[in-house]
């Protein structure tokens, strides 16, 4: 790696030896890193989303006609089901947070996130939990009751076997994830900030991340909650969720709804972040409004607390508390509307270039918007008597997170791949990835309003040919086809540019975040000179001689502390060493809670190596012992 | 083969905007409007978002403009207003609409008990006389023009009663008692569906709705209370014989013999019924046959196992049944 203009060669080589992870595969297992944790991570949650969309190319196959006996009910059941947990749990979070630990430090001008062990960590742990769900797939024994595994269907009296037990485990591994990467990005952000970087010049996609990170903080314990009661009713007879001995199946509802909507905008806040990035550097000048922006990210994620019961509407719930939920639901476009403007107006004042970014911009306004409408619809009592579990619903879930998450998160990807690679995607490719893209989904789900609204229901392995739903489905398995001809595009437009691709530079789009003002990629100290920010474009209102910190030790990983208001330098704080005892910690995890799913005494067993690495984890080695010698000395 | 919908056409093929009965007119209204306001709306934004792409710009025109940034404050203003009131349309409106359809119907309604099962439905009418309960499964008589109100329970886990041309959709819940009401003011056969996830089987548990003229709905009341005709038949006969001593008395009654189990469908008068297997199959010979020797084939999961009869015995089960009427 060679050092960024301007660095100072010594400077370079003594920073590198000391925030460089080693080399190899041994390098690889301890790294506690930001870019190298976060890059695994993008990696990772891509493929699961990659085999979450293998499982709905099934499901779409199974419904391209009437009868079809391609896949039968059981394994059908458990396509779907893994369908849903994957993307909401294993690609959807981690995605966002990942794409979080990469760039809020260096957005933010950090050297690293303030807890890189917990950071690694969480993404074993991740890693640990995605492939024992899909290990249980491949024996034919995934969950097979839905991602929302609805009482008493996945209780102990009706679905025996281990597969609600692997569901329910699945989702603990990646609740400890989300909620680890929670904590680091509240912590990098509100700590770790570059001087001048108060909290009211702070990047949109930080404040989104910041409210992200709080909405999981908030919204995890709740189903951590509701699947360890499930668990407590399947592995040691509890009756919590059982009517027959004074338990209450509608409680797990409101357990699993009171995580399950802000979980959907856990991914669509981060969401919204990137597209005012996108839009920000594409229109050269601010995002418009940006106190409003901020404000209505805030607001978005107060609101999504309380919407949960808009999914029970049909539940015979009193009409009078449903009716607080349908305003509570309307009132929450409100701040989408208002984002949505300001970007209009920010296009509409600046000077848009229509690149493969920007132009998955444009398609997540026009296609989020359909999702939005038909959530208005939906959050009406009345209205939702008729579209609830249909495949309008199906539609507008899609709409909102295809057309809210996943197409700004392509946008990103263009975006920052010459950041993560050093080298550009091709534009070309890129266009038609994103032609593509945008008809095949809408093909693929526009015609399930219509199948909803003529009664075909959720989540049916098939359906009889006197029902007329056959056309429809088929267009809809034939949008799939295109859909997934786009994502191969993507795939092989990753791979060319990974190695042909034209060389990025620092600042190949002139974007005004710190994260483009060092070399691509990153190097392992990301900033030699922690900046100084001077304005909310921290790149664009740089002053031509601009500041910096010095002062931070080069023999050892120093960090900078700032207060959590104006970013005014705090301290200095010794940076942790990167161990494999994060790696052997998600290991000693993932054997208690596996036993676990088999018999009570995992618990026994697992404590033990739990134990043992925990207490590894913080054993001083003779390095640290020597750098605390030395900060003594300093002092 | 005659199928399912060519026997007697479905009133509208289970649509929600072909509606029927005043819940789901007021639906159907409540919907009307709302696509036509989000589509003009989106068709707004969508203009405005590509005018802002597209426009022509000034040479040397500042996008940092400060006099346009006060007139952009004060569009984005506007739209956010105009959106709000908007939503505030829509709030009333829902909230009219769920007042309309909650309310207690006009006219001495019709009870109905109906109790979901993996993966069927029992119907029950009753009665303050005991003996003028009547218990069906798959299919609901209705009259038409008199609103039916139905009161739910679930035997095993959730799922949900919809017949989507009548009125909204209301969830089985076990430990929970839950109500719907609607009228048909049409005769005719109507589909509905469960539509809450209830495991193997949930995308075969249909059922009808048969509205049908008030005097005709009587008749066929009096007849499902009836017991079992006895079978003059000899093969019909021997079929009564074969069925109350074999397994299939585990789960199925039959009215007026031993058979009185209730795990599955009541069998007292099957044979007046338009579908087996829960909405599946037409009720015919043919079909009757398949199903008992088969039902792991043509219903995966079902509760029913499959029947080990002679064939013999089997003719005789299916004559039998037949006169179940």
């Amino acid at each position: 790696m060679t050092p960024a203009v301007g660095v100072d060669p010594g400077e370079h080589a003594a920073l590198e030896r000391v925030w460089r992870d080693r080399t190899g595969l041994w390098g690889w297992l301890t790294s506690t890193e930001h870019k190298s944790i976060g890059k695994r991570y993008i990696i990772t949650a891509f493929v699961f989303f990659l085999l979450g969309g293998l499982n709905a190319g099934l499901m779409r196959a199974q419904l391209a006609r009437p009868e079809n006996g391609l896949i039968g009910p059981d394994r059908y059941n458990q396509l779907f089901t893994v369908h849903g947990t994957t993307m909401m749990f294993l690609f959807a979070v981690p995605i966002m947070t990942a794409m979080g630990l990469y760039f809020v430090p260096l957005m933010v001008g950090a050297r690293n996130v303030a807890f890189p062990r917990l950071n690694a960590y969480g993404y074993w742990v991740y890693l640990i939990g995605g492939t024992f769900l899909y290990v249980q797939l491949l024996l034919n024994t995934g969950p097979d009751t839905g991602w929302f595994s609805y009482v008493p269907l996945a209780g102990p009296g009706f679905s025996p076997g281990k597969r609600v037990d692997t569901w329910a485990q699945t989702v603990t591994f990646t609740e400890i994830a989300a909620l680890v990467g929670a904590v680091e990005l509240i912590v990098t952000i509100f700590k770790n900030r570059a001087p001048g970087m108060s909290l009211n010049r702070m990047p949109l996609f930080v404040w989104a991340m910041l409210v992200m990170a709080f909405m999981i903080l908030f919204a995890m314990p709740w189903v951590a909650s509701a699947t360890l009661f499930l668990a407590m009713d399947r592995l040691i007879g509890t009756h919590l969720f059982n009517p027959a001995e004074g338990g209450d199946a509608l409680l797990w509802q409101h357990l699993f709804w009171f995580f399950g909507h802000p979980e959907v905008y856990i991914i669509f806040v981060p969401a919204l972040g990137m597209v005012s990035e996108i839009v920000s550097t594409f229109t050269r000048r601010p995002v418009f409004g940006y106190p409003a922006m901020v404000l209505s990210l805030i607001t978005t994620g107060f609101l999504s607390f309380s919407l949960w019961v808009h999914h029970m509407f049909v539940t015979g719930i009193p009409e009078l508390g449903s009716s607080f939920f349908t305003a509570a639901s309307f009132m929450i476009a409100i701040p989408t509307g208002i984002q949505i403007f300001c970007w209009i107006a920010t296009i509409w004042a600046g000077r848009p270039r229509l690149t493969v970014p920007f132009l998955f911009i444009l398609g997540f306004v026009v296609t989020f918007m359909i999702g939005g409408f038909s959530g208005v619809m939906i959050a009406s009592v009345p209205y939702d008597q008729q579209a609830h579990d249909t495949y309008f619903i199906v539609a507008h879930l899609h709409y909102v997170l295809l057309g809210g998450g996943v197409f700004p998160l392509f946008g990103a990807f263009y975006f920052w791949y010459p950041k993560i690679t050093g080298r550009l995607l091709s534009e070309r490719l890129g266009r038609w990835h994103f032609a593509l893209w945008f008809i095949g989904v809408n093909l693929t789900f526009f015609p399930m309003h219509l199948l909803g609204l003529r009664g075909m229901p959720r989540r049916v392995y098939t359906y009889l040919p006197e029902t007329g739903w056959g056309p429809l489905n088929l267009l809809a398995t034939i949008g799939a086809v295109i859909v997934v001809l786009s994502v191969v595009l993507f795939l092989v437009n990753v791979a060319l540019s990974r190695w042909k691709g034209s060389e990025a530079g620092e600042n190949p789009w002139d974007a005004p975040t710190l994260e483009w003002g060092t070399t691509s990629p990153p190097p392992s100290y990301n900033f030699a000179y922690v900046p100084v920010v001077e304005g909310r474009s921290a790149l664009w209102d740089r002053s031509p001689d601009h500041p910096v910190v010095t002062g931070l030790r080069t023999d050892m990983r120093e960090v900078l502390v700032t207060t959590l208001l104006d970013a005014e330098p705090d301290h200095r704080h010794r940076h942790p060493q990167s161990t494999v005892w994060p790696l052997l910690t998600a290991l000693s995890t993932g054997v208690l809670f596996i036993t676990l799913v088999y018999t009570p005494w995992g618990l026994v067993i697992g404590i033990v190596p739990l134990t043992i690495s925990f207490i590894g984890w913080g054993w001083p080695t003779e390095r640290d012992h020597q750098e605390q010698l030395r900060e003594e000395a300093a002092a | 083969m005659t199928t399912l919908a060519d026997s007697v056409a479905w009133i509208g093929g289970h649509s929600v905007h072909v509606p029927d009965g005043p819940v789901a007119l007021l639906l159907d209204r409540l919907g009307d409007y709302m696509y036509a306001v989000s589509a003009v709306l989106w068709v707004l934004v969508t203009a405005a978002l590509l005018w802002a792409v597209f426009r022509r710009r000034a040479e040397g025109e500042d996008p940092n403009d400060p006099a346009r940034e006060r007139r952009m404050q004060r569009t984005v203003t506007l739209a956010v207003a105009a959106s709000a009131a908007i939503l505030f349309v829509f709030l009333f409106l829902s909230y009219d609409t769920s007042r309309a359809m909650t309310g207690r119907p006009a006219g001495e309604p019709l009870q109905i008990r109906v109790t979901g099962h993996q993966w069927w439905w029992e119907v029950e009418y009753r009665d303050s006389l005991p003996q003028h309960w009547a218990t069906t499964a798959n299919e609901i008589h209705v009259p038409v023009g008199r609103p039916v109100v139905f009161d739910f329970r679930s035997s095993d886990v959730n799922h949900s009663f919809w017949v989507p041309q009548l009125g909204g959709k209301r969830d089985l819940i076990p430990g929970q008692e839950t109500s719907l009401w609607f009228r048909a003011d049409t005769a005719g056969v109507y589909r509905g569906q469960c539509a809450e996830f209830c495991g193997y089987q949930h995308a075969k548990m249909a059922f009808e709705v048969i509205a049908e003229p008030p005097p005709r709905f009587a008749e066929w009341l009096v007849q499902q209370r009836d017991t079992a005709a006895t079978p003059t038949d000899s093969l019909a006969q021997r079929g009564q014989l074969v069925f109350v001593t074999s397994p299939c008395v585990m789960c199925h009654s039959i009215s007026g013999t031993t058979a009185g189990s209730r795990i599955g469908p009541d069998l007292t008068h099957i044979a007046s019924r338009r579908t087996i297997a829960a909405g599946t199959l037409l009720n015919t010979q043919g079909n009757l046959f398949a199903w008992i020797t088969d039902p792991q084939g043509l219903k995966p999961g079902t509760r029913m196992p499959a029947t080990q009869l002679g064939p013999k015995d089997l003719a005789a089960v299916v004559a039998y049944l037949e006169t179940l009427r």
